[in-house]
């Protein structure tokens, strides 16, 4: 609605209009570039999936082989291991919505405090948040290792869940987000009308924030989902392992070849791409909450 | 301040307003005005607590932890002893350890900018509105980051392989020496194109929803004044994005000094080029997970944390200064 608005000027001069017309067809031509660079592994992923091993190694990479295995691929996918791939998926499920769910929950409540109130320490604190922006999970995750090691909490899936529910970032976020979208009057307004400080959170405060909760959710979601190297280094139980360590096991069994590895590369590349799909199909389904919206809140 | 004048006006208004509702919330007015006194104080705790506590077990108490265990050394014979700074005299002339900031220190200085522009020319071509299925464009540069790495480098690294990479089957097709995307000189190309890959469009997001903030009169006014687009793009629109440019270039020298996933994964296809200190945390994960020499690990950890926020630090600094001096 807004980006309609903004896209057509009232006035717009003659060499404004001249120029996005001239340049109309070497954007689109750059973006369409761009785009077949974007889509080319996925596109590589998707006909790699669809062949036997044997078309792997001797069809070309960028065209289908000679039969279409994707289904039996995908079958043998979830029989191998007694069906350890779903339970990898089921995993990497529990660990990212609960970790998306819990940071986006703690940041909108923190933001909210960092926006809307003034409290001893609050300075101290956000500055302490800003710094902690600056040290992401990679950095975390051996002292982490380390700590859980010490108190005999490695292997524990609430080892890699709760390390994810920590985002400054959506502190950060939500912050700006609640200082721009949400006004004062409006909390007062509650608070005349002696709404407790719960009540008034819960029923203005976080309707009017939802997009920006549903980003830092979306966001801490795909970052559990996409995580590797904290319950790599945490976990050690493959019923344990997200999709993410189980298929780089594969991969490496595969990589070293010998002993029937090599027939896991198939494996593993249909895996990949089903260790995608539900992040994607989330993405076109969120798409207008990801999109930044902090204009969009404010005219809402 | 806020809450005081709140509490005047609403004695104001249960003066002049004869509402039912309303008297009956000025009845219960000034017992509850007395307990939120006390409650405004506590209240941004509350909200705070949940997250402040994840924040202080899982960030804070690790570094501390990290911190302690560094100036320790544990031996099979005489136990835990104190060591002081001998595990950081250790990394400091660690070549293990230098040698893999130094990899990353040329990877982020090459690819970091290669990805930024090309991010930052990708949002504003977008927002600007001048071309055909806008949506689908957004949408298809941000898929990748719905990506693991994992998934990514495997699949990058499947591409580059010699069996079944495309590029070595049409060469050999050709009868070309198939390209060796995996070697010592190549290694850390294919590495900045994995992360060009995935995080280009992350990055353009970031800077379209920054764009998207700028206010809509703001392009009229300009448009007014006569400026061109790219008048507009340089003159207007970089300025406004500066905030959201330093934030994605702290993030990209954190990410790259961070690297881990992308070549840890094409160890499994080229464990001779990626050993085991290729980065810093390759490094530091062997240290612990590998061979337990947790203390020395812990010191490479901070030291790779120190060293970051030191870069990202010092960079932000210097464009303060710069831009408070322009």
């Amino acid at each position: 609605m807004t980006e309609a608005a903004a896209s057509t000027p009232v006035a717009a001069p003659r060499s404004f209009k001249l120029a996005t017309r001239r340049t109309k067809r070497v954007t689109t031509a750059l973006l369409c570039l761009f785009l077949a660079y974007t889509f080319f592994p996925l596109f590589y992923l998707l006909v790699a999936s669809t062949k036997t091993n044997f078309d792997l190694f001797s069809t070309f990479g960028l065209w289908l082989g000679h039969d279409f295995n994707l289904f039996a691929n995908l079958s043998e996918l979830f029989a191998h291991s007694n069906g350890i791939f779903g339970r990898w998926l089921f995993n990497t499920f529990l660990y990212s919505l609960s970790a998306g769910v819990g940071a986006a929950l703690f940041a909108t409540a923190a933001g909210y405090a960092f926006a809307k109130f003034s409290f001893v320490g609050r300075e101290v604190l956000f500055g302490a948040i800003l710094v902690a922006v600056m040290i992401p999970q990679t950095a975390l995750v051996v002292p982490t290792f380390l700590l859980l090691a010490r108190e005999g909490l490695t292997d524990s899936p609430l080892g890699v869940i709760l390390p994810s529910m920590i985002s400054p970032l959506g502190v950060y976020l939500m912050r700006v987000y609640i200082e721009q979208g949400v006004e004062d009057a409006l909390l007062d307004a509650g608070r005349m009308d002696g709404a407790g400080e719960w009540r008034i959170f819960r029923s203005i405060v976080f309707p009017l924030v939802m997009p920006g909760f549903v980003t830092v959710l979306l966001l801490a979601f795909v970052a559990a989902w996409n995580n590797y190297f904290l319950p790599l280094i945490v976990l050690s139980s493959p019923d344990y392992f997200p999709l993410t360590v189980g298929l780089a096991s594969w991969y490496r069994l595969a990589s070293m070849g010998g002993g029937g590895g090599q027939a896991m590369f198939s494996l593993v590349l249909v895996g990949a791409l089903v260790s995608i799909v539900p992040v994607i199909i989330l993405f076109l389904f969120l798409q207008r909450f990801w999109q930044g919206g902090l204009a969009l809140g404010a005219v809402k | 301040m806020t809450e005081a004048s709140a509490a005047v006006n609403g004695n104001n208004n249960d003066g002049t307003d004869a509402s039912p509702g309303r008297t009956m919330a000025a009845s219960r007015k000034p017992p509850l005005r007395k307990r939120r006194r006390f409650r405004v104080s506590i209240v941004p705790y509350l909200f705070l607590a949940p997250f402040l506590l994840l924040f202080a077990a899982f960030l804070v108490a690790p570094l501390v932890y990290a911190l302690y265990t560094s100036v320790f050394r544990d031996t099979l014979v005489g136990g835990r002893q104190f060591v002081g700074f001998a595990n950081y005299l250790r990394v400091a002339v660690d070549s293990n350890f230098w040698g893999g900031v130094s990899n990353l220190l040329f990877f982020g200085a090459t690819q970091v900018p290669i990805m930024l522009g090309l991010a930052l020319t990708l949002g504003i071509v977008l927002d600007r509105g001048a071309l055909h299925a806008r949506g689908l464009f957004r949408l298809g540069f941000f898929i990748p980051y719905a990506v693991p790495s994992v998934v990514a480098a495997l699949v990058w690294g499947d591409i580059y392989g010699p069996a079944f990479g495309p590029f070595s089957q049409r060469a050999r097709g050709l009868g070309l020496p198939p390209p060796d995307f995996l070697s010592n000189r190549t290694m850390l190309f294919s590495l900045a194109n994995i992360l060009t890959w995935e995080f280009t469009g992350y990055n353009m997001v970031i800077y379209y929803a920054a764009l998207k903030a700028i206010p809509p009169d703001l392009r009229e006014a300009a448009v007014m004044d006569g400026a061109g687009a790219w008048q507009y793009a340089l003159f207007v629109q970089l300025p406004m994005l500066w905030p959201a440019i330093l934030l994605t270039i702290i993030f990209s020298i954190n990410g790259t000094l961070q690297l881990f996933n992308e070549p840890y994964l094409m160890r499994s296809i080229a464990p001779a080029v990626i050993n085991t200190h290729y980065t810093p945390n390759i490094y530091a994960y062997f240290l612990s997970a590998a061979i337990q020499q947790y203390n020395y690990a812990a010191a490479v950890s901070f030291v790779l944390g120190l060293l970051i926020a030191v870069i990202a630090g010092a960079f932000t600094w210097a464009t303060r200064r710069g831009r408070g001096a322009s």
